[in-house]
């Protein structure tokens, strides 16, 4: 199947100017996104996993043109939304919605719930009629399970899990075929994100959704994703197949997210081995010479610090030149207070 | 399904409009005695201009020849004579001046509020939205503006174009909304990086529309707040202006235009020219202030 949505070499840089610099001084530039590629398949979820500040929110802003990014975007490899202006852009944006982080504070509080659903379509499809857009707009309510006799009550009145129902519905109104979620369960509760997820998957089920599904949650991208991309200071780590991320993960920093993800089970938590991992992000301004993990890796050797490892490999891509499971003398007994 | 009593009520309850964030600060407003003075005090002074004229005896063009010459003596207030608040130095109705004093005053007011609301949100939101050079650009004019003294460019004004209301009106107006635009660019600066406007660029809806729709609604409050500030403010610029004779022009008249008659025959005795006008300055603007107040305790719970 040809993919929906192939990114090429994407970056976004940002630059930084300082106080007191004179409009003459070269600006330094903060690397967000630096080379990220990845094919997304009709239907399929991709998940994108990594710390905060690794870029995962600006990755997702870079493919739409949020932000300045360079690279390539094809779009059903027909298109490179990066090349197009804010104007061709704008029948793409009706293809590609986006839910956000923040149920509440990305809906309008001096809007309707009905006006804030109606949005895109108002948008994208003035021809529509007002009585037929209210009445899709009480259908896509049923549909995220909404009440539909809501529809003119305001974003305050609602719990967080319902507002980013609402979020949902606004997104999917205009039948997307790619949905960007920005994290869109870490502000609820655990609850409220097992109800938001289950009813994702069935709406992806039922419209054949694309999906690019950013967390820092790793049992939250495993329940939702087909494949799951590792982002560390704005690369890619590693990138495979859910079964084969989770069960062998070959790069030392998917290995130390996994070993730090809690069990649910005291005796077992205590019986973890844990894969160290020292020191803090390092500064996306003035990242470190070849691999940007090697500072914080437990493998690390005098090699890594040459060579940018690309992520390389058909399915199973992992940036490193040293990969593989850990070896016992490399992991730690996990320490529990 | 059949749906029980309980269900039903609990349906219809649902389908009622949902509480606006406005109705919620209309309540607190209503709470709020030192405002709901401020409107009673405002009600009364808007409706003394809106129909004084239908309670006075005497039109304001009429001179009464039976006090002129003797103001002093016979132009007190007065029921018996007709003149509720005496007559002015001519022998005009002082209570009639005064309701169309009232009225002029209020409309400088009112209209040179607006024009400064309406061109200071705009110009600010639209600094705000687009940010970087345009921003640089169009607050550094903003910046120019301030740095003129704008009571000397207004007297220029009205002393080059003439004495007309129309100027006074633009004058005002025009002059006061540098202030505004700095307010509203400043909320707007705030506004555009929350998700709803992110969300709403995301889907694709053009820059005016997201000005319109998404952040004026939310700059409304703080904009309110303000009106309400700026016409006392308006008002007394112009009765300042007119008080040095260079606004308003007889026969018409505004408050500040009676304040400074009144002010300048108070050696003769006849302390109601001041007195009357004067009141009705401080009512108004004794009334919108406390409405001032009460909106911005309404509209913005958190900053008390």
């Amino acid at each position: 199947m040809s993919p929906l949505l192939s990114v090429r070499d994407l970056h976004v840089k940002f630059p930084i100017t300082r106080a007191g610099d004179m409009p003459w001084t070269k600006p330094r530039y903060l690397h967000a996104v630096n080379g990220v590629s990845f094919d997304l398949e009709p239907g399929k979820t991709l998940g994108v996993v990594g710390e905060s500040g690794c870029g995962k929110s600006t990755l997702a802003r870079g493919l739409i043109q949020m932000v300045p990014a360079t690279g390539q975007v094809n779009w059903r490899n027909e298109t490179d939304l990066l090349s197009l202006s804010p104007r061709q852009m704008k029948p793409f944006r009706s293809e590609i919605q986006m839910v956000f982080q923040d149920p509440l504070a990305s809906l309008n509080p001096r809007m309707t719930l009905g006006q804030i659903i109606a949005e895109p379509l108002k948008t994208h499809r003035p021809d529509v009629p007002a009585k037929e857009r209210r009445a899709r707009v009480a259908q896509m309510m049923e549909r995220v399970g909404l009440l539909p006799q809501m529809i003119n009550r305001y974003p305050h009145e609602f719990s967080g899990g319902q507002c980013q129902r609402i979020g949902i519905a606004r997104a999917l109104i205009v039948e997307p075929k790619l949905l960007i979620c920005d994290e869109p369960v870490s502000a609820l509760d655990v609850s409220i994100q097992a109800q938001v997820i289950e009813l994702l998957k069935e709406l992806q089920r039922d419209l054949g959704l694309a999906m690019i599904f950013i967390a820092h949650d790793l049992s939250v991208v495993k329940n939702i994703s087909d494949e799951v991309m590792v982002l560390f200071l704005g690369r890619i780590m590693e990138k495979a197949p859910k079964a084969m991320l989770y069960d062998q993960p070959q790069h030392p920093y998917t290995q130390a997210l996994l070993s730090a993800v809690p069990i649910p089970d005291p005796i077992a938590e205590r019986a973890k081995q844990i894969v160290p991992m020292t020191g803090d992000m390092p500064s996306p301004m003035n990242p470190p010479s070849g691999c940007v993990f090697r500072g914080r890796c437990p493998r690390a050797q005098a090699d890594c610090a040459e060579v940018v490892p690309q992520p390389d490999g058909d399915l199973h891509r992992v940036a490193c030149i040293h990969p593989g499971p850990m070896r016992e003398s490399e992991l730690r007994q996990h320490e529990v207070s | 399904m059949v749906m029980t009593s309980e269900q039903r009520v609990e349906a219809s309850e649902l389908a009622g409009k949902g509480r606006s964030p406005w109705a919620d600060a209309r309540r607190r407003f209503f709470r709020n005695k030192a405002a709901l003075m401020g409107l009673v005090i405002l009600g009364f002074v808007v409706a003394f201009a809106l129909f004084g004229n239908y309670l006075a005896q005497w039109s304001n063009e009429e001179l009464d020849y039976n006090v002129m010459g003797q103001i002093v003596e016979l132009g007190g207030p007065s029921i018996a004579s007709g003149h509720y608040f005496g007559t002015d130095d001519l022998g005009r109705d002082l209570f009639a001046r005064t309701v169309q004093g009232t009225q002029i005053s209020l409309a400088v007011g009112l209209v040179g509020a607006f024009i400064a609301c309406v061109v200071g949100t705009l110009y600010g939101a639209v600094a705000g939205y687009f940010g970087g050079r345009t921003d640089s650009i169009m607050m550094r004019l903003v910046d120019i503006f301030m740095a003129v003294p704008y009571m000397f460019v207004l007297i220029l004004l009205l002393v080059m174009y003439g004495r007309s209301i129309t100027i006074l009106f633009a004058g005002v107006g025009l002059i006061s909304w540098v202030e505004m635009a700095r307010i509203v660019r400043g909320q707007t600066l705030t506004i555009k990086g929350r998700e709803f406007v992110e969300a709403a660029r995301a889907t694709g809806v053009s820059a005016p529309v997201i000005i319109l729709r998404h952040i004026v609604p939310n700059l409304l409050g703080v904009i309110a707040v303000y009106a309400t500030l700026l016409v006392p403010l308006m008002i007394l610029t112009e009765s300042f202006i007119s008080f040095l004779g260079l606004g308003i022009q007889e026969p018409l008249t505004s408050l500040g235009a009676l304040i400074s008659e009144g002010a300048g025959t108070i050696a003769y005795g006849t302390t109601w020219q001041l007195g009357f006008p004067l009141l009705f300055f401080c009512l108004t603007l004794f009334g919108l202030f406390f409405i001032g107040d009460g909106l911005r305790d309404a509209l913005d719970p958190k900053d008390r």
